[in-house]
């Protein structure tokens, strides 16, 4: 099939899906779950008072710094581990630490040390995200070709010129993965930290929800979530991927 | 007159493997000098010592410093990421050749005479062997190169295939005339491109006959007579291609009577 199929297989699910909810809900006719039209009226209403932008507004700007911060953070210290073995030795027991170390307990942690505040919210999110990084690019590193490296050497190109084009193309699809796992899992951390701390964004909304029985309200912010999740992926990370292996063919 | 001289007294990995010992010979400018010798003896471990990505040995190595250096590898090792013109470009934007104005002009040029020109915009995975290393070959002299190192660069293709890309070199020697180290275990090969011959024993390597090759250029196209060359040569030297030594009284040494 051509990739315009594929994109048309992928929103027959998406419809699919929909459906399928929507007929479960009329035949249970239960509170616990409403229809997705109850559901997308919620929405309409929550996007006209301005609040859904609101909320989506402060959870994603958290998840955009975190992100940025465990990937700056992760991707460096990942190269490091995967291509100097004294390195490797000193923190590959405090990575395996960081891998098990429970997301609540950082979270807790993050609050009690720094405050209620922003910068430990942040930082929880990021720090629970940066082990994962650390291991998809350690092993990006050690799977590195030294013979392409050795054609840089002999041909006498600048550091940069060796790093940008012999070194860092060949860690694109272990970017690419740590990018992809790292969205999927910060944005369940950044709603646990919210939840826990924070008096704005989408975990904030939900927790409110969750006091007053509104699984309405709940499934609202969650479908908003998931489209926007949805539209990274296809308008952003499949586009750049694409381009960056154009070579594979 | 030597442009380049090479005095390794010892090359031992560190896991004990003494690689070359006692390993001495020079090479005059322009000259092209093949290493002949049994697999594994070390070849690959010298041209990796001369290039400078093996700094760990005991020994001394001459050739002048402003002596541009290329390297064709066994394999290919284009980017597999780069078409082959961005190839070619990555070695020429190196900062030591930002100087160098005619040096677009040439990869042009280099592109049509190896037949390049319609699959510069192609990615490695979609050209065969053989053009693969015809890319390779332009990368190699693009840079217009004091000494060409190679690796066995003509292993593992069709011998056609290969047979023209030994022409090509030839012809491309010819014009650019860079001091080359090629590395072969076939003699044929070496009788057909080299001047010199420098057979070398096994591990630990050692210069066990300097042979000048007495055949006019350019060389005889017909297998023939190479083919009687080498039955010759083995005649005399049955343990020629095993690696052993030749005689009692080794050839290595410059004052030993020429062939």
């Amino acid at each position: 099939m051509r990739p315009a199929q594929w994109r048309q297989v992928r929103l027959l699910v998406l419809v699919g899906f929909l459906l399928l909810w929507q007929l479960a809900a009329w035949w249970l006719a239960s509170r616990s779950l409403p229809t997705p039209v109850a559901v997308l009226e919620v929405l309409w209403q929550q996007l006209l008072s301005g609040e859904l932008l609101k909320h989506l507004g402060a959870t994603l700007a958290r998840m955009a710094a975190s992100f940025s911060l465990a990937m700056l953070v992760g991707v460096a210290i990942g190269i490091l581990m995967g291509n100097r073995r004294v390195w490797n030795e000193l923190l590959d027991v405090l990575l395996i630490l960081a891998l098990n170390i429970p997301a609540l307990v950082t979270i807790i942690l993050c609050y009690l040390w720094l405050g209620l505040g922003e910068t430990a919210a942040v930082l929880a999110v990021a720090l629970n995200k940066m082990p994962t990084v650390v291991v998809t690019l350690r092993e990006g590193a050690r799977a590195v070709d030294r013979q392409l490296l050795e054609v840089a050497q002999v041909y006498r190109l600048s550091r940069w010129q060796t790093f940008s084009k012999v070194y860092l193309p060949q860690l694109y699809p272990y970017l690419f993965a740590a990018a992809r796992n790292g969205l999927a899992l910060i944005w369940k951390i950044v709603l646990v930290v919210e939840l826990l701390g924070r008096s704005n964004g989408v975990g904030f909304q939900l927790g409110n929800y969750f006091h007053f029985f509104d699984i309405k309200g709940i499934l609202a912010y969650t479908l908003a979530f998931a489209l926007i999740v949805l539209a990274l992926e296809t308008l952003l990370l499949r586009p750049l991927e694409q381009r960056l292996n154009r070579w594979r063919r | 007159m030597s442009f380049l001289t090479v005095y390794i007294t010892d090359k031992t990995y560190t896991n004990g493997v003494q690689a070359i010992r006692d390993l001495h010979f020079q090479v005059a400018k322009g000259e092209f000098v093949a290493l002949v010798a049994p697999s594994g003896a070390g070849k690959s471990t010298l041209l990796n010592l001369l290039a400078g990505l093996d700094t760990d040995f005991q020994g001394k190595l001459a050739f002048p410093a402003d002596a541009s250096l290329s390297f064709m590898f066994q394999e290919p090792r284009l980017l597999p990421w780069l078409t082959v013109e961005d190839n070619i470009r990555l070695v020429l934007d190196a900062p030591a050749r930002h100087t160098d104005l005619t040096r677009f002009a040439r990869m042009d040029l280099l592109l049509q005479q190896l037949g390049l020109q319609d699959f510069r915009q192609l990615y490695p995975n979609q050209l065969s062997g053989g053009m693969k290393r015809r890319a390779a070959l332009v990368r190699a002299f693009v840079t217009r190169p004091a000494v060409l190192l190679m690796d066995e660069p003509f292993q593992s293709l069709d011998e056609p295939t290969a047979q023209g890309l030994r022409q090509l070199l030839l012809q491309l020697w010819a014009e650019h005339h860079p001091t080359v180290l090629f590395v072969t275990h076939s003699l044929n090969e070496a009788l057909l491109l080299a001047d010199r011959i420098l057979f070398l024993s096994a591990r630990p390597a050692q210069v066990v006959l300097d042979y000048t090759v007495p055949l006019p250029r350019p060389r005889p196209q017909q297998l023939s007579e190479l083919q009687a060359l080498q039955t010759e040569l083995l005649q005399r030297f049955p343990q020629l291609l095993s690696g052993s030594g030749v005689s009692s009284q080794p050839f290595a040494n410059p004052a030993a009577p020429k062939l």
